[in-house]
């Protein structure tokens, strides 16, 4: 039966009502509760399958490399942001002339790649004919900033980075899509635009990104920039967020 | 100045700034080590510590850590220090100034401890830090007595409040409302009810700040509410005529930090002013409410002193406090576990920063509260977040924030639920703000023990505050 309780269940996502043992949690709530954040957790912590990322990614018929970050592990990736902007020593990617750069990037959840970053890839794909795309790169121990050194060296106009956002308690595989013109070393956050939260079928579809990353892309070819400048479709990314 | 060096097993430990010294005496954290200014060993950090404890603390008179030509925070506590205040202990070194802390705390003797507060620098509150144990910051915090007041009294011996957090992802009327009652059912809200707007704009702040007021008016409740949106927002509501209670912003402990908040010290003079103005307290006429946390100076990149070193972070966080107690806030409160593991790794690391800033803070003056908090990325999980709350009731912390089920479904990490609030208040006898407790009583609330009672839905009770979802 319906009570006022529900009322406030059903008004808010927030885990209103929960009842109480007494002062604390009822066990089923406080195990809802464990289980919802050992999901992020091990979103954050479980290392990104390359090998089938990798192999989903090549049914695009594109070239896949692997590249990896100066952060050599995952503590090191959450405490040195810096190091998880650069490339590791030595890293060797082939030059060109691209009009984009794909790099699909563990972030903060290796899961939401392995989910949701082929599928996305391909939907974009099928909306650039006539794009010249580089190889793609996947990058393990990867920031959104990574995406401008791999993007200078392969040498692309533009470089988009779907990376896996950070867990919440309700959505441990969230991938986001950064767009940077121009990628090099040094770019600020200012001068990316994001469209967050691709994940189906709870967040944004595939298709439906991928339309507003077609859209984003092409605007951004034509102005020469991306960021704050770029306002058409998408947001700009807020300071800090890479 | 000179190099200061302390030996340690016959290896000399050199430090040629009292930057350095203050940076590398600091607990391991890792946004010192992400700045680059921590301790490179923990022998280096006890020598630090071991130079920090025999400085003597007019040191922090005399030599600045940012600059004051640099820096308009420095000059703003420089500026309006009050040397009688700090007469009691201005011939003492900061290793002396603990055992002074500890002793008074000892003896139970809150004025002694209190009576510092206008004369201290945030950075000698920082210094002494450093060399407390986690226990100490305990023992010192709780005899360090800041009350203030707007509908309720915040910061009284035997109290712990809460901030009520009713955030919505898209600052739904229906959504806040549910959760607003939620939380008032639980006996939280007697700090404030406030909400982070997911949209930063004057309108959608004065909706919310109606949305609260009517709440407020509808049953007489004891307390305040706040939107939690830019100064300048707050502002643009202020000259609509909003019902605005306290005007909130994030600080931090430089002029660049504050920059990067998009803030000035003339503008928060001037929100502060016009917040007062309007006269909306009863018990008292603290109308500000700041917000801040350890690392957001490096965060924002503004994080270099004297000599362009960078400054530790726990350093830069008590400047924040030199900030706010400018304005006699309300409510002042750490965000200890939000900014993340780059610059608080794990729990030790958080539990200890909340500690400290909950401690540098009533030591400075302000009516200090924490957020007790996690992102998913830090290595916390809510046995850790038991522990410093336990930990900060047992310090006397003014308040705590709550938002139902831990799960902030707006802001997407996790502070502590209604029901932590309850087991902290119970396990250490704590109670709500006074004039909030006779509300409880009132509203029938609570039984005669003073326990918040376990409701069902057709309880009259609580009919009569849902009526308000309807």
């Amino acid at each position: 039966m319906s009570d006022a309780f529900d009322t406030l269940r059903a008004a808010t996502r927030a885990r209103v009502a929960l009842g109480r043992a007494g002062d604390g949690l009822p066990t089923a709530r406080l195990l809802e509760f464990r289980a919802a954040h050992a999901a992020a957790r091990d979103a954050v912590h479980s290392p990104l399958d390359t090998a089938s990322v990798v192999a989903a990614l090549g049914t695009t018929g594109l070239d896949v490399l692997e590249v990896a970050s100066a952060a050599p592990d995952r503590a090191t990736y959450l405490q040195r942001p810096d190091l998880g902007r650069q490339l590791a020593e030595g890293t060797e990617l082939p030059g060109g002339e691209h009009d984009l750069a794909l790099v699909v990037a563990d972030g903060l959840s290796p899961r939401a790649v392995e989910e949701h970053a082929a599928g996305t890839v391909t939907a974009v794909l099928e909306r650039l004919t006539g794009w010249s795309v580089a190889p793609l790169v996947v990058a393990t121990q990867a920031r959104v900033a990574l995406g401008d050194p791999v993007g200078e060296a392969l040498g692309a106009r533009i470089v988009v980075v779907l990376i896996g956002e950070r867990p919440g308690l309700s959505s441990a595989d969230s991938l986001g899509l950064y767009l940077t013109f121009g990628p090099r070393t040094g770019r600020a956050d200012s001068e990316r635009n994001c469209i967050s939260n691709v994940r189906p079928p709870h967040g944004l579809g595939y298709a439906q990104a991928a339309d507003t990353l077609a859209g984003l892309l092409l605007a951004s070819r034509e102005l020469g920039a991306s960021g704050v400048v770029l306002k058409d479709e998408g947001t700009a990314l807020p300071p800090g967020a890479g | 100045m000179t190099a200061r060096r302390a030996t340690l097993a016959g290896h000399t430990y050199e430090f040629p700034s009292l930057v350095e010294v203050m940076a590398k005496a600091t607990p391991a954290r890792s946004g010192d080590v992400l700045a680059g200014c921590a301790a490179t060993s923990e022998a280096e950090r006890v020598a630090a510590q071991t130079v920090l404890a025999d400085l003597p603390l007019t040191t922090f008179l005399d030599e600045q850590v940012v600059g004051y030509e640099e820096d308009d925070v420095t000059r703003l506590v420089l500026d309006t220090l009050d040397a009688d205040a700090l007469a009691p202990v201005r011939s003492h070194t900061v290793g002396e100034f603990r055992e002074w802390l500890l002793a008074r705390a000892a003896a139970g003797d809150e004025a002694a401890i209190s009576g510092l507060a206008r004369g201290l620098t945030p950075e000698i509150a920082a210094a002494v830090s450093k060399l407390m144990r986690n226990a100490d910051l305990v023992a010192v915090g709780r005899r360090a007595r800041v009350v203030t007041g707007f509908r309720s009294t915040l910061g009284l011996p035997g109290r712990l409040a809460s901030r009520l957090q009713p955030n919505h992802p898209t600052d739904d009327a229906v959504g806040v409302t549910a959760s607003l009652l939620d939380g008032l059912l639980h006996g939280s809200g007697d700090a404030v009810i406030g909400i982070n707007p997911a949209t930063d704009s004057p309108a959608q702040t004065i909706a919310l700040l109606e949305l609260i007021d009517a709440v407020i008016s509808r049953y007489e409740i004891p307390t305040q509410s706040c939107v939690l949106a830019h100064v300048t927002t707050t502002l643009r509501a202020l000259e609509q005529g909003a019902p605005v209670d306290l005007v909130f912003q994030s600080v931090a402990g430089t002029q660049g930090g504050n920059e990067g908040f998009g803030v000035t010290l003339a503008l928060l003079d001037e929100a502060v002013a016009a917040t007062r103005e309007l006269r909306r307290g009863t018990v008292g006429d603290n109308v500000s409410y700041f917000e801040t946390g350890q690392g957001s100076a490096l965060s924002a990149g503004a994080h270099l002193g004297v000599g362009g070193a960078p400054v530790d972070q726990q350093t830069l966080e008590c400047r924040a406090y030199g900030v706010a107690r400018h304005y006699d806030p309300l409510l002042v409160n750490t965000v200890v576990g939000f900014i993340g593991p780059e610059y608080l790794y794990d729990a030790k690391q958080v539990i200890r920063a909340g500690l400290e800033d909950h401690f540098c803070g009533k030591l400075l003056g302000l009516p200090m509260g924490v957020d007790v908090c996690y992102t998913n990325h830090t290595d916390v999980d809510p046995d850790d977040t038991d522990t410093l709350t336990l930990l900060l009731g047992a310090a006397g912390c003014s308040f705590v924030i709550a938002v139902p089920g831990s799960d902030d479904v707006m802001l997407h990490y996790q502070s502590l639920s209604f029901q932590d609030v309850l087991t902290a208040r119970q396990v250490l006898d704590l109670k709500p703000a006074p004039e909030f407790e006779a509300w409880l009583q009132k509203m029938d609330l609570v039984d005669a023990s003073g326990r918040v009672r376990e409701l069902t839905a057709d309880a009259p009770q609580a009919r009569a505050l849902l009526a308000a979802a309807r």
